[in-house]
């Protein structure tokens, strides 16, 4: 079957299997193999990739439900070769060991601070459960999205809109969020 | 002549400097094994044993080989050299040889066009076993003589008695290593007759020497490259699937990717040994050891592996960092139809802590004296015979210091949480807030550091100056844990000059750096590095007359004598190091002897909240003082302190491998818990510096401790908190419960 996508702003159209996941297409038809596969069984969070703004295991989802979906993949996440903040706070917090982990956790990180953009120690830890990471105890996963909520906030893609807006937004997020977690 | 200001080279020892790779594997641009792609390739798949034990009856590949896109099929009859492998002892059939010793044991393999078809293919071979019964009770087979090693202890005096006797049983599950990243491999035939494997390994010299043998080619016919390896752990020091892969690729004539599913994983590598120990300590009434005597069995699975080095391990650290002038220990690892064992940090270490801290707390206990206080009383240190071989211990060994830096680190909030996400059981809401117990518990570890036994154990390592930098050439394996960035920085210190890259090398190119495995690599290949670049400096100094090289160039008495260009004028400048640490020597029948080039030793303290009744732990709180040597990065270092950690918590309170009647009941990380962010506790670290030791300005290897005394102390918490006995990792909620 056919199906098409935006990939990092990039279109794709391209033939599949009917049963091809999504996260078989970004590695194997794209090429994009940042998106790691560390299970198999949606346990590990090393595929997550943000589907139309929701930060989603790739490996739970067909490539033909992605069709027509804006995707952004770990390659994606820098803008003109500067590192997002998330990613630059990972760096600077040696929050990466093995890396193995390190796209997911990640991508599930920037969507994680865009509900929460100051998250607790408990949120961030909650948020990320579903992440698995076998090298670094976590620790500095933790400390890094916390440094990269802050980085975040100062790079604010809101910046220039009005305050109760960004609020808005944020709330629609948050619930957004919180939903997807019950 | 132009004078310069010198400064000290920015990231070089002792700073947290950035990982060099970090980038690539924060923007997903970092290849992993399982990332390799060449146009053209097939796609490679295996037929395992479902039984722990069969015989092959039928075997008829026929209908896969007939499958349109099947490109091979290859079967034990097809392997080209040696039928078997293995790192010590080749026991291990390439392909099963007529009869299955494990469940998953590798049968055929197959190459196709892609993946589906390699499957497909796989399914579609016809097999027939008759089942066998399988040996699982490694009592049994040792008392039927079936064992891979048995290890002797006669230490001192059999008749020596203490006026104090404790006597425990202790028993270890089976832990996976559980990497991220699965076994993978791209095997590419060179147009003649050799190949190039590009693998997931942790020593690719002793992978090259195993696959030569199997595929009957010379040396220069097989070239391993290094991979990016997505956490290694131990499970990647035998051979998975490299054999396999370069057997498709050399019958097909096309480049073959094996890439191992989750599952596959777990039946792939190695486990941990799990281990069955029987300890009686005497002491008197001081509470110092009098005489510790040991019979233990570990579990080698169906084939030997690393198994002789695991069990000597076992034995020799079987009373861990105390002084006891009387010693026995009577072991073996036996061999069973089990999953086979071999490598894991800690790698023997961790079986017998938890059992030796298990008996210190209890002999705490008996006489009244704090956990601390009765090993404060039987600390060992430099100067003092090891327990069990009389071995002197020499440089540092700070067991009193790491006890003291343990007890400074403040305690958590003494109050329960209210946060259900803090409590046991988390926000299943299954655990009150007034059902909740505290415990505190302590343990300390040792741990050998490098290779033992007389192993001829060495890294080589090829520095090369350009115009643009230095350049460290090694076949030295990154797991994660750092070793590029230790290297570099040590490069940078004793050169001055700041760019540093590192070059992995394959077997070709290179001799081995030996395994990324027992805490030696940021001594072994970072000694290496340091020894490599004193000689490199001291060359280029003499050569052009100065005193100090910087990254401006040679400086004499403070002027800068010749630009790093002029240095490299006449081309790059080289230097070779085939880098060994003090000889070992082998034990004698009874275990004496020499046989450690050095040893650590570190201390944790363990805060879990229980819910005794339903037998649920949270770990609130792990501290841990690590002896260290000198801490080259201590950023790095705490990174491997708070991972270790993780693991350790996860064999103290989730991670086991169910097996039964040798098949694994659990190969899915839906089952096979490790554990998450909300599992993992708050982590307090003190390094301590005594750098009396023989790594690379005093460095020691630290990756192994934060797993060895981690789990005993996390136990001896739950313990403190319940009154169980709790004689077995991991502890089960049943066990907690007493149901």
């Amino acid at each position: 079957m056919n199906v098409s996508m935006t990939v990092n702003n990039t279109s794709y159209e391209r033939e599949v299997e009917p049963r091809t996941l999504l996260v078989d297409f970004l590695r194997d038809h794209l090429g994009l193999t940042g998106t790691n596969i560390g299970c198999d069984t949606s346990q590990c969070g090393a595929c997550t990739v943000h589907i139309d703004g929701a930060a989603v295991k790739s490996c739970t989802v067909l490539a033909a439900q992605a069709d027509g979906a804006s995707i952004t993949t770990i390659e994606g996440l820098s803008i003109n070769g500067e590192l997002h903040p998330m990613q630059r706070a990972f760096t600077e917090k040696h929050a990466l060991q093995c890396g193995f982990c390190t796209p997911g956790m990640i991508m599930t990180s920037v969507k994680l601070v865009e509900s929460f953009p100051d998250p607790t120690e408990q949120q961030i830890r909650h948020g990320l459960e579903g992440n698995l990471c076998r090298c670094t105890g976590y620790q500095n996963i933790v400390t890094a999205v916390e440094e990269g909520a802050r980085l975040t906030e100062a790079h604010s893609p809101f910046e220039s809109t009005p305050a109760e807006h960004q609020i808005t937004l944020r709330e629609a997020e948050r619930r957004a969020w919180e939903r997807s977690r019950t | 002549m132009t004078v310069g200001t010198k400064e000290r080279v920015a990231a070089g020892i002792g700073e947290n400097a950035p990982r060099p790779d970090g980038v690539a594997k924060l923007s997903g641009n970092f290849a992993y094994g399982s990332d390799l792609w060449i146009d053209g390739m097939l796609w490679g798949a295996t037929l395992r044993s479902p039984y722990a034990h069969a015989r092959l009856v039928e075997l008829d590949i026929t209908p896969a080989v007939v499958m349109s896109g099947v490109r091979a099929v290859l079967t034990q009859d097809d392997v080209p050299g040696r039928p078997t492998f293995g790192q010590v002892e080749p026991d291990q059939p390439v392909l099963c040889d007529g009869v299955a010793r494990y469940w998953g044991e590798p049968v055929a393999i197959v190459a196709a066009d892609d993946q589906e078809t390699a499957r497909a293919a796989v399914e579609a071979i016809i097999v027939e076993w008759e089942p066998l019964p399988p040996v699982t009770d490694p009592d049994q087979a040792r008392a039927a003589g079936e064992t891979y090693r048995d290890m002797v202890i006669r230490r001192g005096d059999a008749d020596a008695a203490g006026s104090v006797v404790i006597e425990g049983e202790y028993e270890t599950a089976i832990q996976d290593q559980a990497p991220l990243g699965p076994e993978a491999g791209l095997a590419i035939p060179d147009g003649s007759g050799g190949v190039d494997l590009h693998v997931t390994s942790q020593w690719i010299h002793i992978d090259h020497a195993q696959i030569i043998a199997s595929l009957g080619m010379e040396p220069d016919d097989v070239r391993c490259h290094p991979v990016g390896i997505g956490g290694a752990f131990g499970a990647r020091e035998d051979i998975s699937l490299h054999i396999h892969v370069a057997m498709l690729a050399l019958r097909t004539g096309r480049p073959v990717r094996i890439v191992y599913d989750r599952t596959e994983s777990f039946a792939g590598h190695v486990k941990r040994h799990p281990a069955r120990m029987r300890y009686r300590h005497e002491a008197d009434d001081e509470g110092r050891l009098v005489k510790v005597t040991v019979d233990m069995v570990l579990d080698g699975g169906a084939y030997a592996h690393t198994s002789h080095a695991v069990l000597a391990n076992a034995s020799f650290f079987t009373v861990g960092p105390y002084k006891c002038d009387n010693v026995f220990v009577d072991a073996a690892v036996s061999r069973t139809n089990n999953p086979p064992a071999g490598a894991m940090r800690g790698f023997g270490a961790v079986q017998v802590c938890f059992a030796y801290e298990s008996q210190m707390d209890r002999l705490a206990e008996v006489l009244g004296l704090h956990p601390l206080e009765v090993r404060r009383r039987n600390a060992l240190g430099p100067g003092d015979p090891l327990a069990t071989s009389g071995q002197i211990v020499e440089g540092s060994l700070p067991t009193l210091r790491v006890i003291d830096e343990l007890e400074s680190i403040p305690m958590p909030d003494a109050a329960i949480p209210d946060d259900p996400r803090r409590l046991p059981g988390g926000t299943g809401l299954t655990t009150p807030k007034d059902a909740v117990v505290r415990g505190v518990g302590f343990a300390l570890g040792l741990k050998n550091l490098a290779f033992s036994e007389a192993f001829d154990d060495f890294s080589e390592v090829l520095l090369i100056l350009t115009p643009a930098g230095l350049e460290i050439h090694t076949a030295a394996i990154e797991v994660g844990q750092g070793l590029v960035t230790i290297c570099e920085q040590i490069a940078r210190t004793v050169l001055g000059i700041e760019a540093v890259a590192w070059l992995s090398a394959d077997t070709s190119q290179i001799g081995s750096a030996g395994s990324t495995s027992a805490s030696r690599q940021t001594q072994m290949t970072g000694g290496a590095v340091y020894e490599a670049a004193v000689g490199l400096r001291d060359k280029i100094l003499q050569q052009f007359g100065g005193d100090e090289l910087t990254n401006d160039g040679v400086y004499d008495r403070g002027e800068l004598v010749a630009t790093l260009d002029a240095v490299t004028a006449d081309g790059p400048i080289e230097q070779w190091v085939r880098y060994r640490h003090p000889p070992t020597e082998e034990p004698d029948e009874f275990g004496q002897g020499n046989p450690h080039a050095g040893f650590v030793v570190a201390a944790h303290r363990a805060v879990v909240d229980v819910d005794p009744e339903l037998g649920l732990v949270r770990v609130v709180q792990i501290d841990t003082a690590q002896d260290v040597g000198k801490a080259l990065n201590p950023q790095a270092i705490v990174g491997q302190l708070e991972g270790g950690i993780a693991q350790g918590v996860g064999f103290a309170i989730m991670e086991e491998l169910i097996v039964e009647d040798g098949v694994i009941l659990n190969p899915t990380f839906t089952d096979y818990l490790i554990p998450t962010l909300l599992d993992m506790p708050d982590v307090g670290s003190r390094l301590i510096e005594e750098p009396a030791h023989w790594g690379p300005f005093g460095a020691k290897g630290i990756g192994e401790s934060p797993t060895i005394s981690s789990t005993p102390a996390v136990v001896a918490a739950i313990r403190a908190a319940t009154g169980r006995p709790l004689n077995r990792v991991p502890v089960r909620p049943q066990d907690i419960a007493g149901v």
